[in-house]
């Protein structure tokens, strides 16, 4: 009986999962490793398409014998690069007609023409020309002639699955793609974006947790920037922070903090001197990185605020006991409590953010220094329309992601369940 | 008395009106107010003596009495100090000493001799600092992108501090941005696109969860634990990794630009994190329950949908919620699949519009508004759900 039971709860759990199973499984893991397969193709944009035999219908009526009519099948091969092989065509016509001049490669057999062409190159073209007349002796109805659109089939090698593999695309990632200042841009956004979120989220967290009026005002507040949506807020910040008619530089301007406006998200550099000496700031850089501290601050702000509220309240009364200030008592028994959930977060989004795209796309498209990784898979993929580069490039990013989780699970693997 | 934290008091505080009232002058500047110089060194004065007199007076007097009296003096003593500005700016000023003096109320000579007083002020300060800091910082954007959509090209580069609004104009003109917006870019159509999308997204991932989620919370099956953890792992795997993979595919399938495609990927990416997230609210409910049931020859099927649905309506709402935001903020995805503005989300019609530099930027913040202002309302209407799909679900994202 238990054992019956316990085979009915299996087949039923693989009933309830399969569906779950086998949606994630073609959307998320197949491309996965079509990834793999793709990188190491020389393919592009415009290979993808499969190339296809097609056949337009054009009908001329003859002026000097109105029972005949000439019909014309502008035939061409769709791609400029692929042959196509065994292309066959079927017509229906209707009744009562029949061919004067027949081509040696078609037939017309019970109202239907059928053609076999054999191989078309890439680039093909040919008019094939044919006059039809009604056996009745009346004219055609063109538009009967016309409502039926040639059959056509053929055989192409589709690029994406042919054998042929090459480490060219990775040879270029390495070493002529600047792959150097691609992972120190994308490292230097990551790191920086992480932390400065974290740290302005422990702030927000700190502050919430306080009793002031209008407390759940502010923490609603708080999430706006991650609950709206990035197209919206990213394009706010371009004009709050644009050079020309920002709100932004015309008020530093109006108070005199600066004499000239600041492009902000177009200056790669900023060069200014401090104790004497000469530094460089990478300006749209770390403007990007502001945004993207502004936009996901609220996520670490939701996390330790969670935890803030968890840490019971006798310890902070016994502290009071003690003479503890609030210095003191942060320091002594709140950053204890949070330091487990900060680090958690700093893995997790140290991940996120390393794939970031949306963002920096947005608001500098990748220039003025600000190029990561993820944009770049877009330049090779969308904008140079090299798939291939693009697909080798997306795999190092996967390559690094591994390793960032194998050292996430190593390190905390088992906390995060209890999150 | 105690010089040294009295002295402290004094700085941090004034430095905090100082705060307050630039915020106030900025955001007077933006509606119009001439206002070039700030005389800082008179304000520094003002506010060490408003702070002075303040715990000077202590509790001697009535604290309505005190902070009226010492508001209208020292907005009295602004008024002569600075610039002549219209008599608005001056309430705004009052208002802020008012405020100010009800945040020190507590100070008085007694206070500052407490023991740990000066980091008592130094933390009280910085969660005041903070207030100001984090309202402006996040609310400022929004404020930004709201009156930009109310004005017009040429106004908006004449004079780009200008944020007042002229409500003397007809209602047509005053919201001409939204007319344009509709009639001529055709966002009700997107707006439809968007809504279709994000609900569909929601209804079939939440079809494929539950089952799902179930199975991995209550029954026992070879590779359970195995599957637990690849959830986890594929949840943390970027969708810019997908993207190239998916558009060769898509493009040989044809299922680029069409909203069934975008309705596939949608719920494929945010499966796992569904099922992550209802799998642990399930394994909360007491499993007597669901025993009790199957004793009384309910199946499986009925078991989801008589106990564990209802009994977990409020995690569902959390996912739904959940889902719903990360589809209707999507971008990457509709940016690589839709090209065809007949199929674009609102996400994708504005970057589309933005890619036309003739675009008035007015039209392109309008757009902008009809995008977050749903859901900026669905948020602050179900705060407590989505905060809680947040909290569970949005280590990614």
């Amino acid at each position: 009986m238990a054992d019956k039971l316990s085979k009915i709860e299996k087949r039923t759990a693989y009933a309830l999962i399969l569906p779950a199973i086998l949606l994630v499984f073609s959307i998320i893991l197949f491309p996965i490793f079509a990834n793999i397969w793709i990188s190491f193709k020389e393919v592009e944009l415009k290979d993808i398409r499969i190339p296809e035999p097609r056949a337009k219908k054009i009908i001329k009526s003859i002026p000097e014998d109105l029972t005949k009519l000439k019909i014309v099948y502008k035939l061409r091969n769709s791609s400029l690069l692929e042959n196509i092989t065994d292309v066959k065509l079927k017509d229906k016509l209707p009744a009562n007609i029949e061919f004067i001049n027949i081509d040696p490669r078609c037939n017309f057999k019970s109202r239907t023409l059928s053609c076999s062409f054999g191989e078309w190159k890439a680039k093909y073209r040919e008019n094939l020309e044919f006059i039809i007349y009604n056996v009745n002796g009346n004219s055609i109805d063109k538009k009967s002639l016309k409502s039926k659109k040639p059959k056509l089939s053929g055989k192409a090698d589709n690029i994406l699955l042919t054998t042929n593999f090459t480490l060219n695309n990775f040879k270029k990632v390495f070493f002529k793609n600047d792959f150097k200042d691609l992972l120190l841009t994308t490292f230097y956004f990551t790191f920086f974006g992480t932390l400065g979120a974290i740290i302005f989220g422990v702030l927000a967290a700190q502050l919430v947790n306080q009793k002031f009026s209008g407390r759940t005002f502010m923490r609603s507040i708080l999430l706006f920037p991650y609950v709206g949506p990035v197209v919206a807020l990213a394009y706010t910040w371009t004009l709050l922070l644009d050079p020309n008619s920002g709100t932004l530089n015309a008020i530093l301007i109006k108070f005199q903090i600066l004499d000239q406006p600041i492009n902000l998200l177009g200056q790669k550099y900023l060069t200014f001197q401090f104790l004497g000496i000469d530094l460089k700031l990478r300006l749209a850089l770390t403007t990007v990185i502001f945004f993207e501290i502004w936009r996901y601050f609220p996520l670490a702000f939701l996390f330790v605020l969670a935890r803030l509220q968890a840490i019971p309240k006798d310890l902070y009364e016994a502290a009071d006991v003690d003479g503890a200030g609030p210095l003191n008592k942060f320091f002594n028994i709140t950053f204890p409590q949070i330091t487990a959930i900060i680090s958690i977060l700093f893995m997790i989004r140290f991940i996120w953010n390393f794939n970031k795209f949306e963002d920096i796309f947005l608001l500098t498209g990748g220039a003025s220094g600000t190029r990561t990784l993820p944009i770049n898979v877009y330049e090779q993929g969308f904008a140079i329309s090299n798939i291939g580069m693009g697909s080798a490039v997306s795999m190092v990013i996967v390559l690094i992601l591994i390793i960032f989780m194998i050292l996430y699970f190593k390190l905390i693997g088992k906390r995060a369940n209890e999150l | 008395m105690n010089y040294k934290s009295t002295l402290i008091y004094l700085i941090i505080s004034t430095l905090y009106l100082l705060t307050l009232k630039l915020v106030w002058i900025i955001l007077s500047v933006l509606q119009g107010l001439e206002m070039t110089s700030i005389t800082l060194e008179k304000n520094l004065i003002l506010g060490l003596s408003i702070s002075l007199l303040s715990i000077l007076f202590g509790n001697k007097i009535n604290l309505l009495i005190k902070n009226l009296g010492l508001s209208l003096v020292f907005t009295y003593f602004f008024y002569i100090y600075n610039t002549v500005a219209p008599i608005w700016f001056y309430f705004g000023i009052f208002v802020i000493y008012l405020f100010f003096l009800n945040n020190i109320k507590n100070y008085d000579l007694k206070y500052l001799n407490k023991p740990h007083v000066i980091e008592t002020t130094i933390f009280k300060y910085i969660t005041l600092f903070g207030i100001v800091f984090f309202s402006l910082v996040i609310l400022f954007p929004f404020y930004l992108m709201l009156i930009t959509s109310f004005k017009t090209q040429a106004s908006l580069l004449m004079n780009p501090l200008d944020f007042s609004l002229d409500f003397t104009k007809s209602f047509k003109e005053f919201f001409k941005s939204y007319f344009v917006v509709f009639k001529t870019y055709n966002f009700s159509r997107y707006i439809l696109t968007s809504t279709i999308v994000s609900i569909g997204t929601v209804i079939i991932t939440l079809l494929f969860a539950i089952p799902a989620a179930y199975a991995v919370a209550r029954l026992n099956f070879f590779g359970k634990t195995f599957l637990s953890t690849s959830i986890l792992i594929i949840y943390m795997f970027p969708a810019i990794v997908l993207v190239i993979p998916l558009y060769t595919i898509f493009s040989q399938l044809g299922l680029r630009n069409s909203i069934s495609g975008l309705l596939i990927v949608y719920t494929a990416t945010t499966l796992p994190v569904a099922i992550y997230m209802l799998q642990g609210y399930f394994k909360s409910i007491p499993k007597e329950i669901e025993d009790a049931a199957l004793i009384d020859g309910h199946n499986w099927f009925g078991i989801i949908l008589k106990i564990i649905i209802p009994l977990s309506l409020p995690a569902i709402a959390s996912v739904a919620l959940y889902v719903f935001m990360i589809a209707w903020n999507e971008f990457l995805f509709s940016l690589m699949f839709l090209d065809n503005p007949k199929t674009f989300t609102l996400s994708r019609a504005i970057n589309y519009l933005s890619g036309d530099a003739e675009t008035p930027r007015q039209f392109l913040m309008a757009g902008s508004v009809i995008v977050t202002l749903p859901i900026l309302l669905i948020f602050i209407y179900f705060e407590k759900y989505l905060v809680g799909g947040l909290t569970s679900g949005s280590i990614k994202g």
